[in-house]
């Protein structure tokens, strides 16, 4: 069990996402020692090199071998094992995308498929690691759940929610180090469950993963300039919580979703898709994500900067649509 | 726990009627080539239960080249799995006897398969989790030589030699064909049972319709501490009817009842 305060919230944040992943599984094995962590090599990429010294019975690398991972992972999901499977975002998805679509999705084996360096996180490893189509492939498989974390305290609480839930899961980890900070006490965190971390206004953004913390400042920087912005962290993508999207839906003229994904397939259009089908179209609805190409390449915060996906860019692209 | 009392003659007779039961096309081929296989794993080799599918003791067998559903499904109930009733639901609508097995455990059937390459690395999990649970269970998995060309297969392979899972057994019903033809991958290029070896495998080589080399196989693979085994059996596509027999028009073919006379004629005879 670990303390979600401001000082940890800070520390977890410089450590950065995919380190915290590892530490953070390390201390629920501890725990649990049905926790099996698996790797298809990046153990030293994900902070597993910790959980792999000292809990080596629940560490296997199944080698550069993602299809393989899948398939090892789902045999000892079968045999009772609480599974977490990583490698990055688009080996997890589209690499071993069959293999998660006949055992996690057919077979509905309860594995939990942690996408590492999702969205831009990779950087200068350029888009062949970059997670921008993921949320697109595994949100048409049936029966997976699909959780993007806002921060690490959410990662941990993710991680903690998965331990023992009977159903697959592809946990999509955005963000790199020093992301913004979304949590600073604890809170109720429940799969399916949305959290509003801004009440529901005339704007509302809707977001998930760390691109959150972002939308936070942007809120923040709107609010200074007179504009009251409501902000719900969509955590779970798949199933997504409908009636915290009847609430934005009733309360708001405008909303905005924002996603570090093409928005082909992701955030965006699932809740594009909901909202025209469910309710009247009442609302104004602009969703800011990246344009369907392969992006230029550069650090993890030149990306954001590039595709409007920081603070400043969100602000923006709010901006630039409530003037239409 | 089990014998051997159903004869694989039995087993072809009840795919072939199946097959022409329901009027639609069905891997027939690959079906017959793995009878004797199915036959003494089903009937000597796996401790099963099947008016207890769910034993929690039980060993476990998947079928990876899942299109060979039809020789699988015969099996099962010839050993008690189901009725012939539900045999008769074989690809009809609804039935949950389709063309590839579907995970059903009240019908002994532990894994969904279809998408060729899938299996072994299931069945390698399973295999490394009862190890790990203390378990004295085994895994078998079946695999088509055909299904070896799926480079999926190879990544398991590697992984299940490096850690030297002997409680897993892979099966390769060798037959020589793939849906196009001969399978020129293992004629032409490397020897099967070569690239086993090359990953570690304890390898052994059998005539796929021997029923005592079978056996003696199984034995020596449930000796056999260190290594996973691969037994790699040679057979002939559709074992057992004249016409069948190495002719790739069978792969996926439909028995008209004309056929299905002929066929009988032969089998009893």
């Amino acid at each position: 069990m670990i303390e979600i305060n401001k000082r940890n919230a800070s520390m977890w944040s410089r450590i950065g996402i995919r380190a915290f992943y590892g530490q953070a599984l390390s201390g629920i094995a501890a725990e649990n020692p049905n926790v099996m962590a698996v790797s298809a090599d990046l153990g030293r990429s994900s902070g597993l090199d910790r959980f792999s010294k000292e809990y080596p019975d629940q560490f296997l690398n199944s080698g550069i071998a993602e299809q393989n991972m899948v398939g090892v992972s789902a045999g000892l999901a079968r045999m009772g094992f609480d599974v977490f499977a990583s490698t990055f975002a688009p080996f997890a998805s589209m690499r071993a995308s069959e293999q998660v679509r006949m055992n996690m999705g057919y077979m509905h084996e309860p594995v939990k498929l942690v996408a590492l360096g999702s969205g831009l996180a990779m950087g200068f490893l350029g888009n062949s690691h970059y997670g921008l189509e993921d949320l697109a492939v595994m949100r048409a498989i049936p029966g997976l759940t699909i959780i993007s974390p806002a921060d690490c305290a959410e990662v941990y609480k993710t991680l903690e929610a998965c331990v023992g839930f009977e159903h697959p899961v592809y946990i999509r980890l955005t963000g790199a180090v020093s992301c913004p900070v979304v949590y600073t006490e604890d809170y109720a965190f429940e799969i399916g469950k949305a959290v509003w971390l801004r009440e529901a206004q005339k704007i509302t953004i809707i977001s998930a993963g760390t691109t959150v913390g972002h939308c936070l400042k942007a809120a923040a920087a709107l609010e200074e300039d007179g504009m009251n912005v409501g902000l719900l962290n969509m955590h779970t993508v798949k199933p997504l919580d409908h009636e915290a999207i009847a609430h934005a839906v009733q309360t708001s003229d405008t909303i905005f979703v924002v996603d570090e994904h093409t928005r082909i397939g992701g955030l965006g259009s699932a809740i594009t898709d909901h909202i025209v089908e469910h309710h009247n179209m009442g609302v104004r609805l602009f969703c800011h994500g990246i344009d369907d190409r392969y992006v230029e390449t550069g650090n993890y915060p030149f990306l954001l900067q590039k595709n409007g996906l920081d603070a400043a860019g969100i602000e923006a692209f709010i901006r630039t649509k409530l003037a239409l | 726990m089990n014998s051997n009392s159903v004869s694989a003659d039995n087993i072809r007779r009840l795919i072939i009627e199946t097959a022409a039961e329901c009027g639609e096309a069905a891997h027939i081929g690959g079906s017959l080539s793995m009878v004797e296989l199915l036959n003494i794993l089903f009937g000597s080799v796996l401790r099963h239960r099947p008016a207890e599918p769910n034993w929690p003791d039980r060993d476990v067998f998947i079928l990876s080249k899942g299109h060979a559903v039809l020789g699988y499904f015969a099996v099962l109930h010839a050993y008690g799995y189901f009725d012939r009733e539900k045999l008769r639901t074989f690809q009809t609508n609804g039935s949950d006897l389709i063309a590839h097995p579907v995970k059903k455990y009240d019908l002994g059937i532990e894994s969904s398969n279809g998408s060729l390459g899938q299996g072994l690395s299931f069945g390698l999990g399973m295999a490394i989790g009862m190890t790990k649970r203390q378990q004295d269970r085994r895994v078998y998995v079946l695999l088509g030589d055909g299904e070896c060309n799926e480079g999926s297969v190879w990544e398991t392979a590697a992984l299940a030699g490096e850690r030297g899972v002997s409680n897993l057994v892979a099966v390769i019903d060798e037959n020589g064909f793939r849906n196009d033809g001969e399978n020129s991958m293992y004629t032409r290029g490397p020897v099967i049972a070569d690239v086993w070896r090359a990953f570690n495998w304890n390898v052994i080589e059998v005539d796929g319709h021997d029923t005592a080399q079978i056996e003696t196989a199984f034995a020596a693979a449930h000796k056999c501490q260190e290594q996973p085994t691969a037994i790699v059996a040679k057979t002939i596509k559709g074992r057992g009817v004249s016409f069948m027999e190495a002719n790739n028009d069978w792969h996926h073919n439909r028995i008209t009842s004309k056929t299905l006379d002929e066929i009988i004629a032969e089998l009893d005879g």
